[in-house]
């Protein structure tokens, strides 16, 4: 057994940038040369792109790749949900396909789980895939899809069987979501923004080497997603923060993180800008105002949080207390925000400070105590697997999907 | 009439419920909302009219209907719940208010018909540049140049500043702090419509460059007619808080009873039922303290400006809280566009802040016990 030590690592990642990372290359040109090399992905199995180093060795990799300058592989989006997926569960055909063009960046990746009826049961799903002929059709509607309309391919969950029990009969696909089947419409928000999309199938085809896994295994998969998605979550802003330097790859990857991240644009102000507070008590003279003492607890909470989040990985549990963290420190900002605002709280746009920054975090913080999870499924989380208390029963597990109780209007 | 309402007055309440479910429909509301006044002029008078809603505080000598507090509230309520898109608390509470406390008879005489007939919008201008809800924060002059009054200076957040016909404005005299009126159309006078987080509430900027002026009582006079307007406004305000944040509360425990996950009503998980438990005792304790702060009024209590102070602070809280939590209880549809919460929510954000936010009033609250 060759033991790979962290010198021997650096020492050949910082030789191999040096011989190649050229700011001059295409985008795509320069990861392609990474999946080549492994590099790009180097914990990834070395039959596909990677060089099987050990996860724990990565942020070394990460570290030259900083040093240097250079830039890695596609990493924005929900294409790193796809590749692990793919990854854990696919085929090699499925890997073939997919896995070049997603660390390229060349395709665009967009969730299909949630839907009107299915919010926080996202098992409930009842989008339909049925076997016609030598094809599935999909009918169904889908809710809550950043990029959608601007993605090539769509990770769907959909049922499939419904006799089985509810976690039985789901499966998981890869749609073509440019086909004529699939229709892309955004939902408007409260605070102006339209970073999610209703997506709807009527007829939609999926061949059947798009299966990924097993027919009837499509909760597993879907757990796989999920779980990566909740362990990203923090990278999606770590990724996304674009470079000054000149350069072709760098223009490519700027403009790149420009798309990306358009819908997420108001993730900040959602979080509810502790960042800001003492910048804003100073600035309004409210810096004695005894309302402050929540800001700065505010403050110590969100670091304790980061590191209740960092502890949450590998995922766990007790991600929960994190995210649950998360809600209640962005509406304590919005408090405090609203209260250093005073009469300027009752405008927004450029009639309010900051050009309506702080108008933004008001009607964007609600949002943090429901995406990704609401609040009260982090509490039932905390409350039953970390604190173990026993679970309530829902009677919809016990029987075929197909008599378990649901809203028939979407 | 502290604790309950009268047969008359109910009955009242639910006609006027029922005319304004039917005349104020969110799709009205989200259809004035995107207007730039915020309101129709025709629309509003017809539903003014039917009424006497702008007449109800005003005295019948003057073409009102000589009602209290009390009655005046349960129509801000029931606006409040149905989110009513009109110059009502900008005429009838504001405007009106101010000339009722500090006008002379002949001025009353003059300004309140229109107000009461509904043919005036009215607006109040007080809070100045520095944010000041109170009268100290007033650096508008008041000066006579040439034997006339001219008015200089900057009023904003005024409610319906931009197109009121008649607006009362604070102003500091050579005698001390006065009320004058201006004409809406008065030269000299810029309105600037402001960017309102709530859009069913409008907000403008004043500027005054030499604008005549009309006093409005004595000169000098208007602090105490002024104070005691704040205070009155507050109750109003807080009543209308209340109607909107019941609307909240119910429209959240009927999407509840409906929403269904894992196989049952959303309604039917205990977290759910203690959180809809704990929204109607906040919002019921907010309706004590604004009907009992509109009583106080009427009964002219010595403790009306502390239950006042009260009231408004509640109010603050409660509506806040009931908004969070019914989006909240929507989950991901109660942060779209489409659905209707975020109307009520931003009226609420407004509402928090307007006259004074929960620990402004609390402050004066406390003040007024301890003295």
């Amino acid at each position: 057994m060759i033991e790979i030590s962290e010198d021997t690592v650096r020492a050949e990642v910082r030789a191999w940038l040096a011989a190649n990372w050229n700011p001059d290359y295409g985008l795509v040109q320069w990861r392609l040369k990474l999946a080549e090399s492994g590099w790009g992905v180097p914990h990834w199995p070395s039959r596909w792109y990677g060089r099987d180093l050990p996860v724990g060795l990565v942020p070394v990799v990460e570290e030259e790749f900083k040093r240097i300058g250079a830039i890695g592989v596609a990493k924005v989006g929900i294409r790193t949900l796809a590749a692990a997926t793919i990854l854990e569960h696919g085929t090699d055909w499925q890997k073939e396909k997919f896995l070049l063009r997603i660390l390229t960046g060349e395709d665009i990746w967009c969730q299909l789980f949630s839907e009107p009826g299915s919010g926080s049961d996202v098992a409930g799903a009842v989008t339909r895939a049925e076997f016609r002929g030598n094809q599935w059709v999909v009918n169904g509607q889908k809710v809550w899809t950043t990029s959608a309309h601007k993605a090539h391919w769509g990770l769907l969950l959909a049922r499939t069987d419904w006799d089985k029990r509810k976690h039985q009969g789901l499966s998981y696909f890869i749609l073509d979501i440019k086909q004529p089947g699939v229709t892309v419409q955004p939902l408007r928000q409260m605070n102006g923004y339209a970073s999610f999309n209703q997506v709807f199938l009527t007829d939609a085809k999926v061949e059947p080497e798009f299966l990924v896994s097993e027919v009837g295994n499509g909760w597993a998969v879907t757990t796989t997603t999920l779980m990566h998605e909740r362990r990203g979550a923090d990278g999606l802003r770590s990724w996304a923060i674009p470079s000054d330097k000149s350069g072709r790859a760098y223009d490519e990857e700027r403009e790149e993180i420009r798309t990306t991240m358009e819908p997420y644009k108001w993730y900040p102000q959602r979080a509810g800008r502790v960042d800001l507070i003492m910048e804003r008590a100073r600035a309004t003279g409210k810096i004695n105002d005894p309302r402050l003492i929540m800001a700065k607890a505010a403050e110590w909470t969100a670091r304790r949080a980061r590191a209740a989040q960092e502890q949450g990985r590998p995922q766990g549990p007790e991600g929960s207390l994190g995210k649950l963290a998360s809600s209640l420190i962005a509406r304590a900002a919005a408090r405090v925000h609203t209260s250093l605002l005073g009469p300027d709280a009752l405008l927004t746009g450029d009639d309010s400070p900051m050009n309506g920054l702080l108008a933004e975090i008001l009607v964007s913080v609600p949002a943090t105590s429901i995406a990704g999870g609401t609040d009260e499924i982090q509490r039932n989380i905390i409350s039953e697997r970390v604190l173990r208390m026993p679970r309530e029963r829902t009677g919809d597990t016990d029987k075929p999907f197909k008599d378990v109780p649901r809203n028939t209007v979407a | 009439m502290k604790f309950s309402f009268s047969a008359e007055q109910e009955e009242f309440r639910s006609n006027l419920r029922r005319f304004l479910a039917d005349r104020s429909p969110t799709k009205e509301v989200r259809r004035l909302m995107e207007t730039d006044e915020g309101y129709e002029r025709n629309v509003w008078r017809a539903i003014n009219a039917e009424l006497g809603l702008t007449a109800i505080r005003i005295p019948e000598p003057y073409g009102g209907q000589g009602f209290g507090f009390g009655e005046q509230c349960i129509v801000l309520e029931e606006m409040g719940r149905a989110l009513l898109c009109a110059p009502y608390f900008a005429t009838a509470v504001l405007a009106t208010g101010a000339i009722l406390n500090a006008g002379t008879e002949t001025e009353k005489q003059a300004l309140l018909p229109g107000l009461a007939s509904g043919e005036t919008i009215g607006a109040l201008a007080w809070v100045e540049d520095n944010g000041r809800w109170d009268a100290e924060g007033t650096t508008l002059t008041a000066t006579r140049p040439d034997g006339e009054t001219v008015l200089n200076g900057d009023k904003t957040y005024v409610v319906d500043g931009h197109t009121a016909d008649l607006i009362v404005v604070l102003a500091r005299a050579a005698q001390g702090l006065s009320l004058f009126t201006v004409d809406g159309n008065a030269t000299g006078l810029t309105r600037r419509s402001l960017k309102s987080m709530d859009p069913t509430r409008k907000f403008a900027r004043l500027e005054f460059d030499d604008v005549a002026a009309i006093p409005l009582g004595p000169a000098g006079g208007a602090t105490a007619p002024f104070a005691r307007t704040m205070i009155e406004a507050s109750v109003c305000l807080a009543n209308e808080m209340v109607g909107g944040a019941d609307r909240l509360r119910e429209d959240a425990l009927a999407y509840a009873m409906m929403r269904m996950q894992f196989g049952k009503p959303i309604a039917s998980f205990q977290s759910m039922k203690h959180k809809q438990a704990d929204m109607l005792l906040e919002v019921e304790l907010a309706k004590s303290a604004a009907y009992y702060a509109a009583a106080s009024l009427d009964d002219g209590d010595d403790d009306a400006v502390a239950n006042a102070h009260l009231a408004k602070a509640c109010a603050s809280d409660a509506y806040m809280q009931t908004a969070i939590h019914a989006v909240q209880i929507h989950g991901g549809i109660g942060f779209t566009w489409d659905n209707d919460t975020h109307l009520w929510f931003k009226r609420a954000k407004s509402s928090e802040v307007l006259l004074g936010d929960a620990s402004y009033h609390r402050e004066l609250m406390l003040q007024k016990w301890a003295a």
